[in-house]
């Protein structure tokens, strides 16, 4: 933890556009690098890696597997300490997990021995917040995920899907400043996943969270986002950053129109070749 | 096309006829066995001497006497396992260095033949109540520890993560997510490690004792009354059955939470 510590922010001159954004900038990594290191050898999982996050974006990163997404978005939440570079939210380095980043996985993480209600409060509870106030929230969050008739069912009566919901109303409540997904709903079938796009849009524009998405859908990173970082491979180095210039209110209607597909085919021209 | 038999559920229904059926099957086994005469009353008992050696312990009052005895040192020695043995292992199963301090030693000893420190207990602790619950304290500690490590190993990482994420330090998450997660697969264990308490019960009994249903075993072998070994034998095989169940039944109304989500 210390070694992010001991780098002192140094603003080099090739990355102005950064420094002019970073006055309302919530998430800012800079020459991010991750090495493994084990008996068989090192390997970098990460190198050079330059994000900039701005207040309320949703800003996808899509990239090859094995290219470093789930690292970097890990190291974002402290889960996993970088090697060198650094990390800052706000104006804070990052050197561990808080709830200031609420995370949401691609496996199922709800707490199976508690009730949906009560999993959505675990974070309420552990910093003592009223109970009164905790009902509130936890009800405005059932209602924005569609899900007000099971706060009291336990995630085992929950399909995939409402799992998925359940788990960003919990990262949500907690009113992080970035929520950080990483894959959620790759496990989920396409029809569902189409719907979880949508209503995560929605909630977008309704509750303007700041949000970082990694995804291997080109299609899902294009609707959702404002901003997308293509990640490249072996070492994942930031390979482009591409605005997406698309209507403010989507719906799933736009996949179809001609400037979706093409920005669809614009991203795509940058993932090298090979599974993605 | 290929009809799908591996794991296929059955009926509740079915599943106790067929459970009953197997044990009908053994006593119909045993019938025979000892009731044709091929084997001598000597080797196998009749089941019908079976039945009237546990009808005149009942009466006499020993039978009940010498379980109780049991029960008491069973009780005694596993509890004593559990007590300590599941905050260590949750330690173990938790931390690194927990890890490499405990489970080395844990998986050495657990290798030496408990029945073999039994003289050595007698000389260590006496030949009292506390030898007994030493001889099951020390067959079951170690496996415990190394049993309840994996089963908090077993919490997944993400479980964790997300922890973590919502603001959980390292005491809310052992407490709040690692505890509660493991529950269910603690139970089990606890209900394995009393079946291996059972066991060394025996091992104690037949060494140290002059009570108990291990020590009327070996009581009763020494005269080659082979009807109240089968009686032991048979009766604590019951009591196990019964323990286990007690376990299996509490596992699943405390937490139905974790039904097929394993
Ligand atoms: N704990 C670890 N130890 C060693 N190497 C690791 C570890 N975690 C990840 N790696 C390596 O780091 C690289 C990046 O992994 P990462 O999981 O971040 O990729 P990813 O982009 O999320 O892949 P995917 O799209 O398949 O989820 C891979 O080459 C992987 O083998
Ligand atoms: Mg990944």
């Amino acid at each position: 933890m210390g070694l992010l510590k001991r780098k002192k922010t140094d603003f080099s001159v090739r990355e102005e556009h950064i420094e002019a954004n970073l006055a309302n900038s919530i998430v800012y990594v800079r020459n991010l690098q991750k090495v493994y290191s084990s008996a068989k050898g090192s390997v970098t999982a990460v190198k050079d890696i330059n994000i900039n996050v701005l207040e309320n974006e949703f800003v996808s990163i899509v990239g090859p597997s094995g290219c470093g997404k789930s690292t970097l978005l890990r190291m974002i939440a402290g889960l996993e300490t970088a090697t060198d570079g650094q990390i800052v939210i706000r104006d804070r380095n990052i050197i561990g997990p808080g709830a200031d980043r609420g995370m949401v996985f691609q496996s199922y993480t709800l707490f199976p021995w508690m009730t949906v209600g009560n999993n959505i409060k675990f974070g309420f509870k552990l910093r003592k917040m009223p109970k009164e106030q905790q009902e509130e929230i936890v009800n405005r969050y059932l209602k924005i995920i569609k899900l007000e008739k099971f706060k009291n069912s336990f995630p085992r009566e929950l399909s995939g899907g409402m799992k998925q919901r359940v788990a960003i109303a919990r990262a949500l409540a907690d009113s992080p400043e970035v929520l950080l997904m990483d894959e959620p709903f790759s496990a989920l079938d396409p029809k569902t996943r189409e719907d979880m796009q949508l209503l995560m849009r929605q909630i977008w524009q309704e509750e303007k969270p700041t949000v970082i998405f990694v995804t291997h859908d080109i299609e899902e990173a294009v609707f959702l986002s404002g901003k997308i970082y293509v990640l490249t491979s072996r070492p994942g180095i930031v390979k482009e950053e591409i605005p997406i210039l698309l209507p403010y209110n989507r719906d799933l209607s736009l996949k179809d129109t001609e400037e979706f597909v093409k920005l669809r085919k614009q991203v795509n021209a940058f993932i090298e070749h090979g599974e993605i | 096309m290929i009809k799908i038999k591996i794991r296929k559920e059955i009926s509740k229904r079915k599943y106790i006829l067929f459970a009953v059926l197997s044990f009908l099957a053994l006593l119909v086994a045993w019938l025979l066995a000892s009731g044709s005469g091929a084997i001598k009353e000597i080797f196998l008992p009749r089941p019908g001497s079976v039945v009237t050696y546990y009808l005149e312990s009942i009466k006499d009052g020993s039978l009940w006497i010498n379980a109780k005895i049991s029960i008491y040192r069973i009780t005694l020695g596993f509890v004593y396992a559990v007590i300590l043995g599941i905050p260590i292992g949750i330690m173990v199963g938790t931390f690194k260095k927990w890890e490499a301090v405990i489970r080395p030693l844990c998986e050495f000893i657990r290798y030496m033949p408990v029945p073999a420190f039994v003289p050595l207990i007698m000389v260590w602790v006496g030949i009292d109540e506390s030898a007994k619950i030493t001889v099951i304290f020390i067959g079951t500690f170690f496996q415990l520890v190394l049993m309840v490590a994996d089963d908090a190993r077993s919490v997944p990482d993400d479980l964790i993560s997300a922890g973590y994420t919502l603001g959980s330090g390292t005491g809310n998450t052992i407490f709040k997510i690692i505890i509660p997660a493991m529950m269910p697969r603690l139970m089990e264990t606890l209900r394995m490690m009393i079946g291996w308490a059972w066991t060394y019960l025996v091992s104690a009994e037949l060494v140290a004792a002059n009570t108990g249903l291990g020590y009327t075993i070996l009581k009763s072998q020494r005269f080659l009354k082979t009807d109240a070994i089968f009686g032991g034998i048979l009766l604590i095989g019951l009591l196990g059955l019964i323990t286990d169940r007690i376990f299996a039944f509490l596992n699943k109304k405390l937490f139905s939470w974790a039904e097929g989500g394993r």
